[in-house]
């Protein structure tokens, strides 16, 4: 096999990918990343299941907080566009439990019919039909309806994406099916790269995720996430926070979890990262654990995810708005 | 599949075409990335499995690996000894635990098959001129920039066409195409080590050979099995600094050296690869500190094969090594006194024969990965009677 790579980042590519993150991304370097967390103490009201109704109301808060407008509908109208393919990321590796809920990506499905997405041009994701089933999905590929898809079906590109340590054949479903993506990944602790969340969610992207583990995952997490396509169609993300999980990621450990009850919206990664990384401390800490930093895995590919121009981890230029 | 009526002519890999290790496509197929490997297995009358099939078949517990609390394993089947969550796979992709227990998924799953000469291995002193049947699955412990097979050894088996070949299967079809020796090759056996062990097993019952073509990334308790079950063992070593396993090849140096002492040890033949990569690995105290440690741990019989590099994967920068530079290394190894050291993937150059250390005249004369002419009585140099260490004879 003989391969041209495609997408070897260079110079001009970069700059036009940093300018395209700019323009979709809104992320001017003066400004603030926002980073909305909105919660619900009566989520579960039954103390189980989160009810669905108080989800949807919960992401309408989380949309309009973040993207403005006078309803939730002209939120969403903001987010995407009629027209585009919008691909759902969830994570759904660690099966139920720990993995994006079917109820959240169920609200957001009906939010994107309303603001003009048809049913065809929705496509839930991830790397396995296995992981999507396990985690509640039911895989579906008919094109007429809302999609479900694992990349194991969906297959891979044969161009190889190359940036810094990483090298990596992309998910069809991201290059070729989706023009925007929703990354929904989960609020948890991770055992090597310290937490997994917006940034490392889009390891579900590329053909060899378990080479780019070792050393925390950096600098591989950020690499990966300078791909051109993850830069470029990756337009927000919003983080499943319903339940969160501390301890014993990224396998769902019920007694290492707890009912956090929120969503948190952003469209800078990195300060999304920072963000729930420092609620999983604070978790840590409340419960008496070391730190990820002496645990050893101190999840510093977010420091250069930052380094590299996705995002800005400091908390200073980070605006944490809590409704 | 009806072109491919002539089997033999498929099967013959080119002995000039693709450089050491690489694997060659048929010639019919040549341009044909992805179908090659499916019609030729198709060529092979084999079942040819879609990329979206059913791995229960191929899936066998794992032998090296301690169980941990929460349905967390350690693999300790190489030194990286992933610690792996349920339902995760190791760094090498072809592991995979499952509430507790852990699992081969490549066992008989074969991603690609050649008849290739031995010598493409390389392995110069095992039976030259035979074929050997060439077999990988996916997948690779290491992550080597340079890999020239990396859309398989970097690839999930499910990521990948492969067929079923039992370990009775492959030697059966080592035995039908004329080939003394299975080598387990291409990507890295270590990582279907339970499949080498059945198949060496099979294939001794039947009178043929199994040899390793590994990077040597290995513990010593599954090193220890490999050892007893195979012939030759022929072992990349990459570099001779850590730099280079660390920031190239995403591996550990001093473990691949206490792989070859401890295969020394054992008896079993062992060659060693050395492939030069322009500004990377090329410096003289580089060669020379290998060529050291080679004749203090080793002993100077062990060939040692320099190979020209080819710009592959994340090394399309780099330039194609210079002959001279190959000639240098050999030089340096030659002056520090190993007694076998070749050039390689550089058809027709001097250094690609067998040269006599006593007599200094050529015991077996090779172009390419073709033997022309084999001066050997008995292992013997027909000149001088020179013992000339290696298997020559099946």
């Amino acid at each position: 096999m003989r391969i041209g790579p495609q997408y070897v980042a260079t110079r001009r590519g970069l700059l036009r990918a940093g300018l395209a993150g700019v323009l979709v991304a809104g992320a001017a370097p003066a400004e603030k990343s926002k980073v909305v967390v909105v919660r619900d103490p009566a989520l579960r009201a039954g103390g189980g299941a989160p009810d669905s109704g108080r989800v949807l109301k919960m992401l309408d808060r989380a949309m309009q907080s973040f993207w403005g407008g006078d309803s939730p509908m002209d939120a969403w109208k903001k987010a995407v566009r009629p027209g585009e393919v919008v691909g759902l990321k969830v994570n759904c590796l660690s099966g139920k439990g720990a993995a994006t809920s079917p109820v959240l990506v169920e609200a957001i499905c009906e939010r994107l019919q309303q603001a003009g997405i048809p049913q065809k041009d929705i496509v839930i994701w991830d790397r396995l039909n296995s992981d999507l089933e396990s985690a509640g999905y039911r895989v579906a590929s008919r094109t007429d309806r809302i999609r479900c898809i694992g990349n194991d079906a969906a297959g891979y590109g044969t161009e190889l994406a190359v940036y810094g340590s990483a090298g990596s054949l992309l998910s069809n479903t991201l290059t070729r099916t989706c023009d925007a993506v929703i990354n929904l990944p989960v609020l948890k602790d991770h055992g090597i790269a310290g937490v997994t969340l917006a940034l490392k969610n889009l390891f579900g992207a590329i053909h060899n995720p378990n080479k780019y583990h070792t050393n925390v995952g950096d600098p591989y997490v950020a690499d990966v996430n300078m791909f051109p396509p993850i830069r470029q169609k990756v337009r927000f993300t919003i983080c499943d926070a319903l339940t969160a999980q501390y301890e014993g990621g990224p396998s769902y450990m019920p007694q290492w979890s707890w009912p956090y009850n929120g969503l948190m919206v952003a469209r800078d990664p990195v300060a999304m990262d920072y963000t729930g990384w420092q609620i999983l401390e604070r978790k840590r800490a409340e419960k008496g654990m070391k730190t990820l930093r002496e645990m050893k895995r101190e999840p510093v590919y977010i420091a250069t995810a930052a380094g590299r121009g996705l995002g800005t981890n400091d908390p200073k230029r980070i605006d944490v708005v809590e409704v | 599949m009806s072109r491919f009526v002539g089997q033999d002519a498929i099967l013959r890999a080119d002995r000039q075409s693709a450089p050491a290790g690489r694997v060659t496509n048929p010639p019919q197929v040549g341009n044909l990335p992805h179908m090659g490997r499916r019609l030729f297995l198709q060529a092979l009358a084999l079942p040819c499995l879609g990329a979206v099939e059913s791995d229960a078949r191929f899936t066998v517990e794992a032998r090296f690996y301690d169980k941990l609390p929460y349905k967390k394993i350690k693999c300790k089947l190489c030194p990286r000894e992933c610690v792996i969550d349920d339902r995760e796979r190791g760094y090498c992709g072809v592991r995979e635990n499952r509430g507790g227990t852990y699992y081969s998924l490549v066992h008989s799953r074969v991603c690609a098959a050649h008849v290739d000469p031995i010598e493409k291995k390389p392995l110069f002193h095992f039976l030259p001129g035979s074929m050997a049947f060439s077999v990988a699955t996916a997948g690779c412990n290491v992550n080597c920039k340079m890999c020239q097979n990396w859309d398989i050894s970097q690839s999930r088996p499910e990521q990948v066409t492969s067929t079923f070949i039992s370990p009775q299967n492959l030697a059966d079809l080592a035995g039908r195409n004329q080939c003394p020796s299975i080598a387990y090759t291409y990507s890295e056996p270590v990582v279907f080590c339970e499949y080498v062990l059945d198949s060496a097993e099979a294939g001794r019952a039947a009178g043929v050979k199994s040899v390793v073509i590994s990077g040597g990334y290995v513990q010593e308790e599954p090193l220890k099995q490999l050892c007893r079950r195979v012939d030759a063992i022929k072992i990349d070593v990459k570099a001779f600094t850590d730099k280079f396993y660390k920031e190239i090849v995403n591996g550990d140096l001093k473990a691949v050296l206490n792989t070859l002492v401890s295969i020394r040890k054992s008896g079993v033949w062992n060659e060693v690869v050395y492939l030069v990569i322009p500004t990377l690995n090329d410096s003289d105290d580089e060669f020379r500190g290998l060529a050291r440690w080679m004749k203090a741990e080793l002993g100077p019989d062990v060939p040692l094969h320099f190979s020209q590099f080819h710009p592959e994967y994340l090394l399309k920068n780099l330039p194609v090594t210079p002959v001279p530079t190959l000639e240098r290394a050999k030089a340096i190894c030659d002056a520090e006194g190993l007694h076998y050291v070749y050039i390689g993937n550089v058809p027709g150059h001097p250094a690609e024969s067998t040269w006599c250390p006593k007599c200094r005249r050529v015991v077996v004369e090779r172009a390419g990965f073709t033997v022309r002419a084999l001066h050997l009585d008995k292992g013997k140099c027909h000149f001088c009677h020179q013992a000339i260490p290696g298997i020559w004879e099946g």
